[in-house]
């Protein structure tokens, strides 16, 4: 015959969010309109009812609300709307060592502890030489707590919590105690447990554990019950969903990174803006590595906003590590004056690009009046450069050497 | 519910002893701190009450101790109780147990401080060759669970309460130092004859303490029997008071993980 062991039905449990909390007695009364606040819904209407024996595994995000539905169960917190149902004594690996106290001894922490789960003196006496034994701290139970590494801490703490004999033992994210061979101790421990007719809830992050583990698994998302079945499957959908939400917010990231980049390397009063910028050679091929001395072209397209009158456009060479190239715009190479009223391009040719080999950046703008900005844009684009010859320095100066004619040659 | 409690029980046993156990773990005198303090409280007063403003009674030092032992477990229950849930805010967190457990358990162990300092009550009554009345002794106990009760009873008002205004701590500070002087502790309750009778009434009959700390007074200073029926009015506020404490105790408890 199957029992059920948790009966969730439709709960709904709400945090209130507040801004400036007061928390005495005066606050509360003097500033009534501080106690404004947000109510966030953790649950929405959930309902769940979990068999006697079952091991089932609550996945989700961050926030999700799996940790409250987890605490809602051992009532540490209450439901707003709802009822829930859970039959038999609970134990929570939620907390572990809660009371512990420094200075007394492992075997009077024991005691402490095993009360706090509700267990009474003569039931904690039957079950003393279990957990001693489980935490492999037999040389040391006699010793103070305090003395303890923390990981014989958490080994004493875990080995009381699980030899408590609970009817639904409730674990969030414990798993990760002690060193490897503990930790399989603790597993097959739970197993033991859990072929006793246990009924076993876990909130974990790791969904091997809980396919290693659960018969069962429930994805929540935002407060709702997303999916509920084999664990597997729902994993399958689980990691899905969870690779496409890490891809959105890298991508989310990225937009904003650009955006932040782009607002601190452009200014000008936006009137004409530079909206496409390309490297080509001079057959108009997209390239960004040149040899020394080949034909570069830069294309600009810009689109006009609002006319601009007497424009200037510029362009200046930054080698990667700051070093100013060379610079011109079209006033200074004696362009006639020129008002730009509509959308359209221009392409500035350097025949011979005589950069040596390095990375160059190139920055572009357009001006009007005086040097006034309306678009200028830093490091547009870039380009690089490569020779075979090891000459050295920023450009090269052609040149002829005229050597004296009474060198002997080898 | 109260059957929860009582499946817990060893929860406020433990609680009580690492309480006890642990309060003045570290101190150079270590437990002898819970004779120490009373000890020199009796001192102070009495050389107030005894020489500076002296109240006329007789061996003062027996009159004053045998009222202000019974009173210091009542105060430090009360102002020490209303903190009881907020600083084990760790456990109410994470574990779940019956909340009550707290209160309980912090106002027993100050009970069994107080038992533990009759010890030198006892020693002062027999070296001040007080005879006292077998049947008066008998009705100790009685006495102690009557104020162990309201003690509760109050102990699981303020502590609820506490969590949610944590001013109550500090007013609470004010409240049992003013109950303490409307309550017969330094002076005898005769004094009360001078007042107006309705403020006398409120005096010996609604303030639950003065029944309850002349019916020590009654058994261990004078050496006779107390009146029953005070100590039944006391026990019915007491009751009254459990009784509110645990309604108010239930409602609040249910927020007490958000709240802290």
């Amino acid at each position: 015959m199957e029992e059920n062991s948790i009966i969730i039905k439709n709960v709904t449990k709400q945090f209130k969010v507040y801004y400036d909390k007061g928390q005495s007695l005066k606050e509360k009364i003097i500033f009534k309109g501080r106690n404004r606040h947000d109510t966030r819904v953790v649950l929405n209407d959930i309902s769940l009812t979990i068999k006697k024996g079952e091991a089932v595994g609550l996945i989700g995000h961050n926030g999700c609300g799996k940790s409250t539905l987890l605490k809602l169960m051992t009532r540490i917190l209450y439901p707003d709307k709802g009822t829930i149902d859970v039959k038999g004594r609970v134990s929570s690996l939620i907390e572990l060592g809660a009371g512990f106290h420094p200075d007394m001894s492992g075997r009077e922490n024991i005691y402490t502890n095993a009360s706090i789960f509700g267990l009474s003196k003569k039931e904690i006496d039957s079950r003393l030489n279990d957990i001693i034994e489980f935490s492999e701290l037999q040389e040391f139970i006699d010793n103070p707590v305090r003395t303890y590494s923390s990981g014989m801490y958490m080994r004493l703490a875990f080995s009381v919590a699980i030899n408590v004999d609970a009817d639904v033992l409730l674990i969030d994210e414990i798993l990760a105690v002690g060193d490897t061979n503990f930790q399989a101790k603790c597993f097959s421990k739970l197993k033991e447990i859990k072929a006793k007719g246990t009924t076993i809830v876990i909130v974990s992050h790791s969904l091997d554990q809980i396919e290693a583990f659960c018969d069962r698994s429930i994805w929540i998302n935002k407060g709702k019950i997303v999916a509920d079945g084999l664990p597997r499957d729902i994993h399958m959908d689980y990691l899905d969903y969870m690779g496409e939400r890490r891809n959105e917010q890298q991508k989310k990231e990225k937009e904003q990174k650009e955006k932040e980049e782009k607002e601190k390397k452009r200014w000008g009063n936006g009137d004409a803006q530079i909206t496409g910028v390309k490297v080509t050679d001079k057959d108009g091929n997209e390239k960004s590595v040149f040899h020394v001395g080949d034909n570069v072209k830069v294309k600009i397209d810009y689109k006009v906003n609002k006319p601009v009158k007497d424009a200037v456009f510029g362009i200046g060479i930054f080698r990667n590590d700051g070093v100013y190239c060379y610079g011109t715009n079209t006033r200074i190479d004696r362009i006639d004056e020129f008002d730009i009223v509509e959308d359209g391009s221009l392409e500035i040719e350097m025949p011979s690009a005589d950069l040596l080999p390095g990375k160059y950046l190139v920055d572009l703008a357009i001006e009007c009046d005086r040097g006034v900005p309306v678009d200028y844009y830093k490091e547009a684009c870039f380009f690089e450069t490569y020779s075979k010859r090891g000459d050295s320095g920023i450009t090269r100066i052609d040149q002829i050497w005229h050597m004296p004619e009474n060198i002997k040659k080898q | 519910m109260l059957k929860e409690i009582w499946d817990y029980r060893q929860m406020i046993i433990s609680l009580v002893k690492k309480d006890l156990r642990g309060r003045y773990k570290g101190s150079v005198l270590g437990f002898l701190w819970t004779f120490v303090n009373p000890l020199f409280q009796i001192l102070i007063y009495s050389f107030v009450f005894a020489y500076i403003l002296p109240t006329g009674m007789e061996k003062y030092y027996l009159f004053l101790c045998v009222a202000l032992i019974p009173w210091i477990f009542f105060q430090s229950a009360i102002t020490g109780g209303s903190t009881s849930v907020l600083s084990q805010k760790d456990l109410v967190k994470k574990i779940y147990f019956p909340r009550e457990v707290l209160p309980i358990s912090y106002v027993t162990s100050c009970f069994v401080n107080m038992l533990l300092c009759f010890i030198v009550v006892f020693a002062v009554v027999i070296v001040s060759r007080t005879h006292v009345s077998i049947l008066g002794l008998c009705c100790l106990p009685v006495i102690m669970i009557v104020e162990y009760v309201l003690a509760l009873g109050i102990a699981m008002i303020t502590s609820a309460l506490t969590v949610y205004f944590r001013d109550l701590e500090h007013i609470l500070g004010i409240v049992s130092m003013a109950w303490m002087y409307l309550t017969p502790v330094v002076y005898p309750s005769e004094r009360y004859e001078k007042l107006p009778s309705e403020l006398r009434f409120i005096m010996e009959h609604i303030n639950p303490m003065s029944p309850i700390i002349g019916a020590y007074r009654t058994i261990l200073y004078s050496g006779s029997v107390p009146d029953m029926t005070n100590i039944l009015e006391a026990l019915l506020l007491g009751v009254i008071f459990l009784v509110i404490g645990f309604v108010i105790f239930g409602k609040c408890k249910k927020h007490f993980a958000e709240e802290l």
